[in-house]
């Protein structure tokens, strides 16, 4: 994205003991917060001219209102000076630099000289000019100022170790800090004000040198002398139900503080003994450590009366849930929801169930219009669900409608009110599953409330999700402008988005039971009663039935197609025989429609669901209310009818015939065999040879060549040992669920398991996997070949290496998500501001070019077929003039 | 200069220098200027190879599977 302005530095400082008192409004003596009336007591915590909270008083410096006034500073005098503990670590490193007597740093003239020379780089020649050998010289110098800066550190570091000053002469002592603020010079106690002493006599210049400016930021001055008091409103205090006033830990602090600070004043106008006095100096110096941070090591965290330990300036800041990272980079939603998804496939893919609990707390906003008001007006004297929440009016107040001014607000109601409302049935939202990688992650919904608690979702849609319904959440907002709405409404809207824009293919469809469905309602001509076929259609609306008695399932598939649609596609179920028989495909594996009418083959996955070859057709010709209609009715219709028709699956489904079973095994045996013969060829250097290739490599491809062509026959085998009724073998033929591979796997034998996509050869062990082989033996199954299948059982060693490749699969799996979805999101954020312009350019947020067309082609997938605009095919549709 | 083998290659696509009648024209078309328009570094290969100045533009010429032919241009920087 175009950054439109750029901070060019940003500067740290510490805040001047004069500069406290000049921005301070009242200099803070009393401990106290209130009086017994509940009046903020002048002079104290809550001074009003540092800012008023309660309502119904007015601050004493700007005159604002609780509302208005930003608040304003004050502060405390300390008695003694004491030391921030957020400089503790600057302020020991200084003192040890510097001389104790005349304050600088503790290293002959000419070294500082160096020093300066170093750190200050106006004093470095300048760069030379950028035209030639640019990359060389930046390279050059950026190695010099680190190694520069490397010899600065090291001389500073040098300067804590000398113990005679090379300026004046003075002895220096050795200085230790006793962790929190407590400083010593040769086992003397060094006070917070001798310190500072030291700190002063530190020069301007030197200072520099330690990387302190000290226009903004003298050391002295991270020993504080005045403590800023934070305005009343950074330390709210709340009054209890009961009536009593409960103060901030900022105030508890600060009450702490005050108190300290007098009664040490008080002492020391007393003549105490020093020893009194120092202890309450230790006092005020613990009070104000754990005024700002509250959580320094060496010292108890100071506690609430409760015991619970006061959260200070520090703790406001600092972690999750402080300032920075809660509210500053914290990102909320107002107008949305979230709760689990259950399924539904009997609302309409373009809607969403929303329970009735989040239908009455969010709102839609709408203009009152002299067409609506009465409606209106009915919800503003509602008291049951459908109401209207806020009333705004023209001038832009807001009004919480309550039972005791709804008549009155229902009276003022006119056109140009606005109205904030309980969501209703057909509302437009957005619904939203994480991770949104996809402009199909968050898609235009109807609303439709209903009892429970949860998002209902009908199936079909899931998809595009990728959702399911094991326990995952979604989010719902509620657009709240009329522009908002329509974007929604043109651009998101489920039906919208049934054909993916990134192939143009279906993502929405018929899934499982309802693909079976479909194939069993359409394949052959499978006879329905009229009163069967009345029933199935009564489902899904249709009524007007024709006058027979028998209705075949493709006539009843039929009555949900638009009157005109052509249709004609190749099935998954094609055998691809050598010479294709068309309509007459004795398979039924190619599917015809013509004018609405299903003259030939059985529906099947490739037809409505992936790629969804007719509900594209749908889609293009009739416009995608008509797709969405298409498949809620299909759904609908396929779940009816495959429980009137009756499918069933089982263990003993995928049994096969023993002599399958026999040719598999001996299949897997003869396969074994000639892999022993490649290897025995390639001993004797028979094997071929390939360019780019060693022998062994040869060796391998050609062995697991052999394996793959095994396992291929292998599932030919099961397949016809099924047969093409067989419900397992229909369920993975037509789409709806599993492949063949998986059913040779259960019934045939396993095949070859891979590690990184190799067999089990190199691992494990020196020269074998396992200590049952022979070592360097890459015979089929050493490597990994299993001849059982699951049904009949794995014996030990195939089961381990199995396993080996089940494990590899997982762990493949997790390292492969991770890292495309942090590349996802890399490229994501590098095109993140591009769009296609009016002129068909690609541009950036600047203007700049990207692309001249869009995919040098200027298409959207989604109209395409295939990804290509299909020449062939418009001229046969203009020819057959459809 | 010698003539450089590079430009034989079958995946190096054909670049022109436009003249500054065509820049223009280009300019024009699209609306932009110089700056918006897609870089070259003048140290390319190919720029060298076919002695382009910082400052021209060049017109690419490729094949595309789906669109035939399609021009791209890049000013040299």
């Amino acid at each position: 994205m175009m950054i439109p302005k750029e901070i060019g530095s940003v500067r740290f400082g510490i805040l001047d003991p004069e500069k406290i008192r000049k921005m301070s409004q009242v200099r803070v003596i009393t401990p106290d917060t209130y009086d017994d009336d509940g009046y903020p007591i002048e002079g104290g915590l809550m001074d009003l001219r540092m800012g008023v909270i309660d309502p119904g008083l007015r601050c004493k410096t700007c005159s604002g209102r609780p509302a208005t006034c930003p608040g304003h500073f004050g502060h405390i005098e300390l008695v003694r000076p004491v030391i921030h503990i957020g400089y503790v670590k600057i302020i020991y490193s200084l003192l040890r630099s510097t001389c104790r007597k005349c304050g600088r740093i503790l290293l002959p003239e000419d070294e500082i000289e160096t020093l300066k020379r170093i750190l200050f780089s106006e004093e470095l020649p300048e760069k030379p000019s950028h035209e030639e050998k640019e990359g060389e010289e930046e390279l050059k110098t950026s190695v010099e100022e680190e190694e520069m800066e490397q010899m600065a550190l090291n001389l500073i570091d040098k300067s804590k170790r000398i113990t005679k000053c090379p300026h004046c002469g003075e002895e220096q002592g050795k200085i230790k800090l006793v962790r929190p603020t407590t400083f010593y010079e040769n086992d003397q106690r060094l006070f917070p004000s001798q310190i500072r002493e030291r700190l002063e006599r530190i020069p301007d210049d030197e200072l520099r040198i330690f990387g302190i400016d000290p226009k903004v930021a003298r050391p002295e001055w991270a020993v504080l002398t005045v403590l800023p008091v934070p305005p009343v409103t950074t330390r709210p205090s709340i009054t209890l139900e009961t009536g009593e006033r409960s103060e901030d830990d900022l105030t508890h602090k600060l009450v702490d503080i005050i108190r300290i600070n007098q009664r040490l004043a008080d002492n020391i106008s007393a003549g105490a003994p020093q020893l009194i006095i120092e202890d309450l100096w230790d006092l005020l110096q613990y009070h104000v450590t754990t005024y700002f941070n509250n959580n320094v090591s060496g010292i108890p965290p100071a506690k609430h009366r409760s015991g619970r330990a006061l959260k200070t300036l520090y703790q406001r800041l600092k972690g999750k849930e402080g300032r920075f990272r809660y509210y500053l980079s914290g990102k909320r939603v107002n107008f949305s929801a979230r709760t689990v998804i259950t399924p539904d496939p009997n609302i309409k893919i373009e809607e969403v169930g929303v329970p009735q609990q989040i239908a009455e707390e969010l709102t839609v906003p709408v203009t009152v219009t002299e067409w609506n008001i009465d409606k209106l007006k009915k919800m503003v004297l509602s008291d049951k669900y459908p109401r209207v929440k806020y009333v705004i009016s023209p001038e832009g107040r807001k009004k919480i409608i309550t039972e005791f001014n709804k008549e009155e607000v229902a009276e003022e109601l006119a056109p140009g009110y606005v109205v904030e409302r309980q969501l209703l049935d057909g509302d437009v939202v957005v619904f939203n599953r994480q991770p949104s990688l996809h402009r199909m992650s968050m898609m235009g919904h109807l609303v439709r409330v209903m009892p429970g608690k949860t998002f209902r979702l009908n199936d079909a849609a899931a998809r595009p999700y990728n959702a399911d319904f094991d326990g995952d959440e979604m989010n719902l907002h509620v657009p709240q402008t009329e522009e908002a709405r329509q974007e929604v409404e043109e651009l998101m809207l489920i039906p919208k988005n049934i054909i993916s824009v990134r192939h143009g293919e279906a993502i929405m469809g018929a899934n499982l039971e309802q693909v079976t469905g479909t194939y069993l309602l359409t394949k052959g001509n499978r006879k329905f009663d009229r009163k069967t076929a009345m029933r199935l259609l009564g489902r899904i609306g249709i009524k007007d039935l024709p006058k027979k008695e028998t209705f075949t399932g493709k006539e009843i598939f039929s009555m949900l197609l638009p009157d005109d649609l052509n249709v004609e596609y190749i099935g998954k179920t094609c055998k691809k025989c050598a010479t294709c028989e068309k309509e007459k495909c004795p398979f039924e594996a190619y599917i015809k429609i013509k004018d609405g009418k299903l003259v030939a083959g059985a529906v099947e996955g490739a037809g409505v669901k992936s790629p969804g070859h007719i509900i594209k057709e749908i889609y293009h010709k009739h416009g995608p209310q008509a797709a969405a209609d298409f498949i809620n009715n299909l759904t609908v219709l396929a779940l009816h009818v495959i429980s009137e028709i009756g499918f069933t699956t089982s263990l003993e489904e995928g049994d096969l015939p023993e002599e399958i079973l026999k040719e598999i095994k001996k299949v897997a045996d003869k396969a074994e065999k000639e892999v022993d013969k490649l290897i025995e060829k390639y001993k004797q250097g028979q094997l071929p040879e390939v360019p780019g290739k060693t022998p062994e490599e040869v060796l391998e491809d050609l062995i697991m060549a052999e394996l793959s062509k095994a396992r291929k026959i292998a599932i030919s085998l099961t397949q016809r040992g099924l047969g093409q009724d067989n419900a397992d073998v229909i369920m993975a033929t037509i789409g709806a669920k599993g492949n063949p591979l998986n059913l040779v796997q259960m019934q045939g034998m396993l095949g070859q398991s891979s590690l990184r996509g190799k067999r089990l050869t190199q691992r494990g062990y020196r020269y074998k996997m396992l200590p049952h082989f022979k070592p360097g033996d890459i015979s089929a199954k050493p490597g990994g070949f299993i001849k059982s299948s699951f049904k009949k059982g794995l014996d030990p060693i195939e089961a381990f290496l199995q396993a080996m490749s089940g494990r590899d699969s997982i762990v493949d799996k997790g390292i492969n998500t991770s890292r495309s979805g942090y590349f996802y999101r890399r490229a994501l954020h590098a095109m993140l501001d591009m769009w296609v312009r009016e002129d068909g350019t690609v541009r950036d947020s600047s203007g700049a070019i990207i692309q001249f067309r869009f995919g040098e082609d200027g298409i959207n997938p989604m109209n395409t077929w295939n990804g290509k605009i299909d020449v062939d095919r418009i001229i046969k549709e203009v020819k057959e003039g459809s | 200069m010698k003539k450089s083998i590079i430009l034989e290659h079958q995946l190096v696509p054909k670049h022109e220098i436009m003249t500054d009648e065509e820049v223009r024209a280009l300019l024009k078309e699209y609306g932009v200027t110089l700056e918006q328009l897609p870089k070259i570094f003048s140290d390319d290969p190919v720029v060298k190879a076919i002695g382009a100045k910082k400052g021209q533009v060049l017109r690419i010429t490729r094949n595309s599977p789906t669109a035939g032919e399609y021009y791209y241009y890049r000013v040299v920087v």
